[in-house]
């Protein structure tokens, strides 16, 4: 059984359709890449997946003791967060309210799980430093760190790379890679960088208003869209 | 100088003075907890909103004939509270516009209550008194100190219990309910506690003042603190001594006892911007330092 299926969604708001006829599964250890261009339904999809929005038909459901408060989430950054006033500890600490129950306060395991995700993303030399004092790619760490302490199977990432530079986001891309190669953890990642999510991803998404496509890469790379995505982007760097 | 202590301890032999400092802390103490958490919300102008529904709602109370102003006044507020952070994403008018529509609406609504139908022979007075809390919080009846030491009790309590998932909710709303925790709960609760504070704070400073309670304690902690606990426990202290300055002062001058108050924590604010300056930029150098000394270390 896969961890997450979604049959036959459709997502929108007050009676518009944004995507329709959402067919994919997603099973432990895959690392889903989901593209498509702006206004495709991609943030949609995000909401429905965490269950912040629920689809106007089809059903999205959780298995493979996958529940679905277990998805690990990296949200692209607001300006809320960009000045609020925390420390990184504060912040990780936050992803494991979902593990405390009706206790007021965080316990001593839950405080070493968080800091066990701190030392996993390097941070350990910040973690008494103020959120918004560090720097893009940091900051992407503190929030992952947030994620994992959320869940430990799968994580959801809403364009990680978002306004890092080219070498920054190579590491934010061997980071990710790592925590899906050697710790198994699912990965679904929402990107526009096509050339990373052929590099990296184990499968693609790519919808617009109707899903164009989904399946393995390596299948992905023989369609016409993805070989015209694909030429584009070698286009480029000729 | 001995002077001034001389008059500050003839004073003190007075019930409404101890009566006045008490209520002043613990309203200061209150709103200055939740004061974090609206400035990070984005929700600074809801104290002031809030204020003037409850004085619509004081207004229909007087007017009414009631003795216990407050049993209408927080439950009236309580609601509008609720209807302005909870409807929050769906509605047609957005959170500014209904806030100020709603402000306003009450604040006129109120005076033209009573301005018609009062039987007070003073109503400039009273409304005036309203507005500015100017002398009201001198003349406290004990059922007032005591649902202020009560509600107030509660309050802290609710924070302190609630203080990691408010801070949860606060920092990340959208992640904090994707993990299955029940975040609109949360900010249930920070509305009905925000009402109940405004209410009790409207005795303090009036209804126009509030505002300056709820945001200037949580803006000058934030100017100089960099982790959230240190902000709140800055927060609360920085407007408790604010409050005990203000109303001594405002005895030993015989000034407005809200208007001091709000002076003083603009008087703290601006000092913490500087402080927050200057150590903004040592700070800075500090944390160039170590990084060379870590590079060092690593060759």
């Amino acid at each position: 059984m896969s961890q997450l299926l979604c049959d036959d969604v459709s997502l929108g708001y007050e009676g518009r359709t944004v995507t329709e006829h959402l067919t994919f599964e997603v099973n432990a250890g895959d690392y889903l890449c989901v593209v498509g261009e702006n206004g495709a339904g991609k943030s949609t999809l995000i909401r429905a997946l965490l269950g912040l929005k629920a689809p106007m038909s089809g059903t999205i459901s959780t298995g493979d003791g996958l529940k679905p408060n277990e998805i690990g989430y990296l949200p692209q950054q607001t300006v809320v967060q960009r000045d609020f006033p925390a420390s990184v500890k504060e912040i990780v600490l936050s992803g494991c309210l979902n593990k405390v129950g009706p206790k007021p306060f965080y316990g001593k395991e839950i405080k070493q799980l968080a800091q066990r995700q701190i030392e996993r993303m390097g941070i350990t030399h910040l973690q008494n430093r103020c959120y918004r004092e560090l720097s893009g790619g940091q900051q992407q760490r503190v929030l992952l760190a947030r994620a994992l302490c959320a869940t430990g199977k799968m994580l959801l990432l809403d364009e990680p790379v978002a306004g890092l530079d080219p070498k920054v986001t190579k590491e934010m891309y061997e980071l990710i890679d790592r925590l899906n190669k050697e710790d198994g953890i699912t990965i679904i990642m929402v990107s526009h960088d096509i050339a990373a999510a052929v590099k990296y991803a184990t499968h693609i998404l790519h919808i617009s208003h109707t899903p164009l496509f989904f399946g393995t890469k390596e299948d992905y790379l023989k369609t016409e869209i993805g070989k015209a995505f694909t030429d584009a982007a070698g286009g480029d760097e000729a | 100088m001995t002077d001034l202590f001389a008059t500050l301890g003839n004073y003190f032999q007075y019930p409404f003075v101890k009566n006045a400092l008490i209520v002043g802390v613990l309203i200061a103490l209150c709103s200055s907890l939740l004061g974090v958490t609206l400035v990070l919300k984005r929700l600074s102008f809801i104290g002031d909103g809030l204020s003037h529904v409850a004085f619509g709602g004081m207004c229909v109370a007087s007017v009414v004939g009631l003795t216990q102003q407050m049993l209408l006044i927080i439950p009236v507020t309580v609601l509008a509270a609720v209807g302005l952070l909870m409807g929050g994403k769906n509605r047609k008018i957005k959170g500014d516009a209904s806030l100020a529509m709603l402000s306003v609406g009450a604040l006129g609504l109120g005076y033209l209550i009573i301005n018609r139908f009062s039987t007070s022979g003073n109503i400039s007075g009273d409304v005036c008194t309203t507005l500015f809390g100017s002398t009201s919080i001198l003349t406290l009846s004990k059922f007032d100190v005591w649902l202020c030491v009560v509600m107030s009790a509660v309050v802290i309590t609710v924070f302190v219990l609630l203080y990691n998932r408010i801070f949860a909710v606060t920092f990340d709303e959208t992640f904090t309910t994707a993990t299955g925790v029940k975040a609109s709960a949360y900010n249930l609760i920070i509305a009905v506690v925000t009402a109940v504070i405004i209410v009790l704070a409207m005795k303090l400073v009036g209804s126009l003042l509030i505002s300056a309670l709820v945001i200037f304690p949580a803006l000058s902690a934030m100017r100089v603190f960099k982790s959230f606990k240190s902000v709140v426990i800055c927060s609360a202290a920085v407007s408790v001594f604010c409050s005990v300055v203000g109303i001594l002062a405002s005895i030993i001058w015989s000034t407005p006892v809200g208007s001091t108050i709000v002076a003083i924590d603009l008087a703290v604010f601006l000092i913490f911007t500087i402080i927050g300056l200057t150590k903004g930029n040592k700070s800075f150098t500090i944390q160039t330092k170590t990084t060379t000394s870590e590079r060092n270390e690593n060759q």
